[in-house]
């Protein structure tokens, strides 16, 4: 009796183990998220992957178009105000309900000062709770784009932050650690399970999320590896069903594993190289690039099909302009890349006097694909017609600093308009002259007035089309003065094993596994 | 006996207290602590404020005591890339890193003193003397090498060991230990492995040495004499005799192989304290540099220091010659 | 220091001479690591008479001779004989320009650590007192840090401190001073032991009492009497030196990518490991691990051979 007993219990276990196993995703990425935190680190990657634990109060669908999340409907009344009525009955993992306070308590603690991410909500002024399920958003004046920002303005529970005193962001100068870095508590398909820094998140199902689940992943195994080598033998020793991060050299090999799949595309983020344009280059000597003949001949140096054959492998698209295709205020006539003339190059490099000027180029070697190959090429091709580029090389924390204070000659620079995908966020946070919440990433300290009044007049335009059109005039005048010299689009290289049945990918090059639907085992 | 134990105590206190003024003048010094804390919209007012508050204005020494009066106590600040409590960050990592040196110690000393007993016995026999050969091989391959080979030839061509990470763990209070499960055991094996290579030789060197010199004495030729079986000699009497040596070098190279851990640990994507390390190399992360500096070599001065001790507790003699 | 009064070469090389050749010649692992070793120096000093391609000058790069595999491959270009990698670099001449950079900082370390272990351990052992306790004091210090765990600290220190345009250019450096740093401990304590032993010998205490000057004392009878071991040491070192420089390179904090030493070139290859590029960080891995071994057979051997006890 009770031996039975025992063994039916056993029995039960061993199903219950295999239950819980049966549909665990292993993700091999190439690098670790920043934080639990969504508001402490402005990084793509972090929000993306935080996607999976906490909800905004829009999101994009499949084909990109922002529909319904945390929010059902919306509309904008009189005196710049937006109003959001709320969806009822949304649970937060621990147990609270999702209500118009914790959207009041987000935004405050989101465009709070020492907030990495306030540019991310750049027009916003205050918000203020209506009723339990609806809340008023104040804008800075007519804003055609809250709705795009909100998609990545993750909602947390007001009770939760309150009880943990983490109702402000993060802050490392008081010597706190934040509790929302290490503890998580969304309203999203997935509830964080454990988290060792650089070793393995664990994320599981929540079985109260409120939408309905296509996907059937039960556990998330997030390991970040960030050597690409280790990535592909753990691919091929099966030891990983998913990367985000498939080495481009290692694709055919891949390709041709019978266990492995690979999913390929172009992204909508957009690599290209900027100057530095202030008087004195970081070494004291006058600065070539203010030329616009040296930054031309720049461009006409750089041969870009090259680097998308032989870097590249022939993946990816070179690009002629700023943004992709897909998002809104690009234009084809612009998408012509500069022609490779390196004769042309080194005699406008004499006629300009800059001959021999030597300079730094800042590269990272673990944000874009294959950059620091990129960049070794770029130095190789500069050189050789009569510039002495050095090139400098390391982790992006360490070269971003370099990068945004001025200490960076040349530098390699990627955008890709998200969260807001429109021409509209290079145009504002990159090429506009830097203000308080214009040109956050003006890295090289140019002004050029006539394109800063093309981007203020599309900021107030709520005609769409009028408001592209003078987005890509402005970024035609980005071109014809090349503030930066566009490469391509880079590409995507995800790869599934055969554990995996489908995912979606989309050109924002970010995973949702709650969509990801895994082979039964048995 | 108690002025050598005071001198050789106080002796290791005045090291750490150095290694503790390097780490501190590391943290101190090597790029503006307030210029990693802050972000670009800080004022100068606040940032004045902050170096007032966090006592970067006091004196020198003053810094310097509350450094190691917060190092003694084991708050080494918090990292500037995890934002993280350092402390509980080490301690996270520490049992991986402990796991892989203890099995990689047990793998030298398995492989090693066998090896060094045949080519002692056998000395000038092609096999020891190959075995000599491959040993200076042995030390000559850099750790990282070994690493990529062995992942190259297991992990890929062969796909029998996995390639990276600790596999599945299992936690006991705050410790983590990767032995109570299988894929955490078959994780263990490749890295454990190219750590153990460099001390296989080291172990196969001492004990070939010292079984050199026992077999010469005279208490192996009188056993020999009374007609003992070789065996007996060799591995009863003579191996016994070099068997000290040997754990005093064990012993002592545990603090080096957890900084060696570092190479296998980046080969492997080991989560351990070396990694951890490391990433705070690239990353300028000053306060977790200074605390795994200040703590490895804690680790590699309290063994030294217990091993002496226990020497002078073992052997009167060099009591006497020591004090 | 060593200046040209130093006699002691001279009478090391009449002591000992002949035992020692006549060891050398009967060793056959010996003569065969040092034929290997000195071809190994000589191809890569020479490198720049004969390669097709200075791999340190971006303008000679060129993606358009990416990835050609070894020549005698199907796809093989001459003159790059053993294939390029992915920049376009040619593999030979990049492994001999990268060994020429290991080789010039494993003597440069050794040599310096010579200097500064010898000097300061002749003081500390002929002169005493507090000089040699703080000295030693230093040296228990660094001896109780990890070597690879002072040279990582130090070479990332160090070129954080430097100007950006000098990091590349003093990367060398950096690793020399990290190196040494952990290494002259070694010199210092043999040489203070013999120094403090010959201090209390009749001879020295006759030439002190006829007033010869302390150098000349040190320099002319303490220090040969160190050398045997100091060799020995020198050399196991000058391999040691190597592997340090190619660990430090290897985890991303020694030679930069443009001016690669071995331990880059299996870095920047590592990455290529399982595309096919096999031979982008086969050929470096060789080249590292002969030199080291033959390094390591030559010290072996001195080891031996000056070890009376053994003879």
């Amino acid at each position: 009796m009770n031996l039975k007993k025992i063994l039916l219990t056993g029995a039960a276990i061993a199903c219950l183990a295999g239950a819980v196993s049966a549909n665990t995703l292993r993700w091999g990425s190439a690098r670790d998220i920043n934080s639990l935190d969504p508001y402490s680190y402005g990084s793509t990657f972090t929000i993306s992957f935080l996607n999976h634990v906490y909800e905004g109060l829009v999101r994009y669908n499949a084909d990109l178009k922002i529909e319904p999340a945390l929010a059902t409907s919306w509309e904008v009344l009189p005196g710049n105000i937006w109003r959001f009525h709320l969806r009822e009955g949304v649970k937060f993992q621990d147990g609270a309900d999702f209500t118009a306070d914790d959207v009041v308590a987000s935004l405050t603690r989101v465009s709070d000062p020492a907030s990495p991410l306030k540019g991310n909500l750049p027009a916003y002024v205050s918000s203020k709770k209506v009723d339990d399920h609806t809340v008023d958003i104040q804008v800075n004046g007519t804003y055609p784009l809250l709705l795009n920002d909100l998609t990545n303005i993750h909602m947390f529970d007001a009770g939760w932050l309150k009880a943990h005193d983490a109702e402000k962001p993060t802050d490392v100068a008081k010597k706190i650690e934040g509790y929302a870095t290490f503890h998580a508590n969304g309203t999203g398909p997935f509830m964080v399970e454990s988290r060792v820094p650089d070793s393995k998140t664990v994320l599981v199902a929540n079985p109260n999320w409120w939408d309905k689940r296509q996907g059937n992943v039960d556990r998330i195994e997030f390991t970040p590896i960030a050597s690409a080598a280790t990535r592909v033998a753990a691919l091929l020793g099966g030891e990983i069903d998913f990367t985000e991060a498939a080495p481009l050299q290692d694709l055919p090999r891949l390709a041709a594993s019978p266990n492995l799949k690979v999913l390929e595309g172009s992204e909508l983020r957009t690599i290209m190289f900027g100057f530095n344009m202030r008087d004195k280059l970081h070494n004291g000597q006058p600065n070539p690039f203010k030329d616009l003949k040296v930054r031309q001949a720049v461009a006409m140096a750089i041969d870009l099909n090259r680097i998308h054959d032989k870097v590249m492998r022939g993946k990816g698209r070179v690009s002629g302009t700023y943004v992709a295709p897909k998002i809104p205020g690009y234009s084809a006539d612009q998408d012509v890349p500069v022609a490779y003339d390196p004769d042309k190059a080194a005699q406008l490099i004499k006629e300009a006097g800059a001959e021999g000027a030597s300079f730094e180029l800042v590269c990272a070697n673990d944000v874009w694909v294959n950059e620091e190959e990129i960049c070794n090429a770029v130095v190789s091709m500069l050189t050789r017609v009569g510039l002495k580029p050095t090139l400098s090389i390391g982790p992006n924390a360490v070269q971003q600093i370099k990068q945004s204070s001025g200490e960076a000659d040349m530098f390699s620079f990627g955008w890709a308009n998200e969260p807001m995908l429109d021409a509209y966020s290079i145009l504002l946070q990159v090429f506009e002259t830097k203000s308080d919440n214009a040109g956050v990433f003006n890295w090289g300290g140019w002004s050029y007035p006539e394109i800063d009044k093309l981007i203020q007049s599309a900021s107030v335009e709520m005609d769409r089309d009028k408001r592209l059109k003078m987005e890509s005039d402005a970024l035609k005048l980005v071109k014809d003065n090349l503030i930066m010299i566009p490469f391509h689009q880079q590409p995507m290289s995800w790869a599934v094993s055969d554990k995996v049945e489908s995912v979606v990918q989309q050109s924002d090059n970010k995973a949702r596994h709650w969509l990801t639907v895994m082979k039964a085992t048995n | 006996m108690i002025v050598f134990l005071i001198k050789r105590l106080f002796n290791a206190v005045m090291v750490m207290l150095v290694v503790a003024l390097m780490a501190f003048m590391i943290f101190r010094f090597v790029g503006d602590p307030i210029q990693l804390m802050v972000n670009e919209q800080t004022t100068q007012a606040e940032k004045d404020a902050l170096r007032q508050s966090l006592g970067l204005n006091d004196p020198f020494p003053v810094q310097y005591a509350r450094f190691v009066a917060h190092a003694v106590q084991g708050d080494f600040g918090v990292s500037y890339r995890n934002q993280q409590d350092v402390m509980s960050l080490i301690a996270e990592r520490f049992p991986a890193t402990f796991e892989l040196v203890l099995v990689a110690t047990i793998i030298s000393l398995v492989v090693g003193v066998p090896l060094g007993v045949v080519t002692a016995i056998h000395r000038g026999r092609w096999f020891s003397e190959g075995l000599q050969f491959l040993s200076i091989i042995g030390v000559s391959l850099p750790s990282f090498v070994i690493g990529i080979l062995l992942i190259l030839v297991f992990a890929v061509m062969l796909n029998i060991a996995p390639s990276f990470g600790r596999g599945d763990v299992v936690a006991i209070g705050w410790w983590t230990t990767g032995f109570l499960t299988p894929s955490g055991r078959a994780a263990l094996v490749l890295p454990s492995i190219a750590l153990s290579f460099y001390q296989i030789t080291l172990v196969m060197r001492l004990v070939r040495a010292e079984m050199l010199e026992v077999l010469r004495s005279d208490f192996v030729k009188f056993a020999r004499a009374r007609g003992i079986p070789a065996w007996r000699i060799h591995y009863r009497h003579a191996l016994r005799n070099c068997l000290m040596p040997v754990v005093t070098m064990t012993a002592m190279n545990v603090g080096s192989l957890i900084a060696f851990a570092l190479i296998t640990e980046t080969v492997f994507q080991w989560p351990g304290m070396g990694l951890l390390f490391l990433q705070a190399v690239t990353f300028v992360d000053i306060p977790v540099m200074a605390a795994y500096l200040c703590i490895v070599s804690f680790i590699f001065v309290a063994l030294n220091t217990l091993v002496d001790i226990t020497y002078a507790l073992i052997d009167p003699r060099l009591r006497a010659a020591r004090s | 220091m060593t200046s040209t009064d130093t006699p002691a070469p001279g009478r090391l090389a009449r002591l000992r001479q002949s035992d020692l050749w006549w060891s050398f010649c009967h060793h056959k692992s010996a003569v065969a690591a040092a034929i290997l070793l000195a071809a190994l120096i000589l191809t890569a000093f020479a490198a720049p008479l004969y390669v097709p391609q200075n791999p340190f000058d971006p303008a000679q790069l060129d993606l358009m001779n990416a990835e050609y595999p070894p020549y005698w491959m199907e796809g093989g270009q001459w003159p790059y004989l053993l294939g390029t990698d992915t920049q376009g670099r040619d593999i030979l001449s990049a492994i001999l320009y990268g060994s020429r950079i290991s080789i010039l900082i494993g003597i440069a370390s050794v040599a310096l650590s010579l200097v500064v272990g010898i000097g300061l351990g002749l003081v500390a052992g002929y002169f005493g007192g507090i000089t040699d306790n703080l000295l030693m004091r230093v040296g228990d210090v660094l001896l109780s840090i990890p070597t690879i765990l002072i040279a990582i600290l130090v070479s990332a220190i160090v070129r954080g401190l430097l100007p950006p345009g000098l990091r590349d250019y003093g990367a060398a450096g950096v690793l020399v001073l990290a190196i040494v740093l952990s290494a002259w401990v070694q010199y210092a304590r043999t040489v203070r032991a013999q120094a403090a032993v010959e201090k209390g010998k009749e001879y020295v205490q006759a030439a002190r009492l006829l007033k010869v000057p302390a150098r000349r004392i040190m320099l002319r009878h303490i220090l040969p009497n160190t050398l045997t071991p100091i060799l020995v040491a020198a050399t196991l070192n000058f391999g040691m030196a190597i592997l340090t420089e190619a660990t430090l390179s290897f985890l991303g904090i020694g030679m930069p990518a443009s001016q690669p030493s071995l331990g880059t070139l299996i870095r920047l290859g590592n990455q290529f490991l399982f595309s096919g590029l096999w031979w982008v960080v086969i050929f470096p891995v060789l080249d590292l691990c002969l030199l080291v071994v033959s390094v390591n057979l030559l010290g072996d051997w001195l080891r031996d051979a000056l070890n009376p006890k053994l003879r």
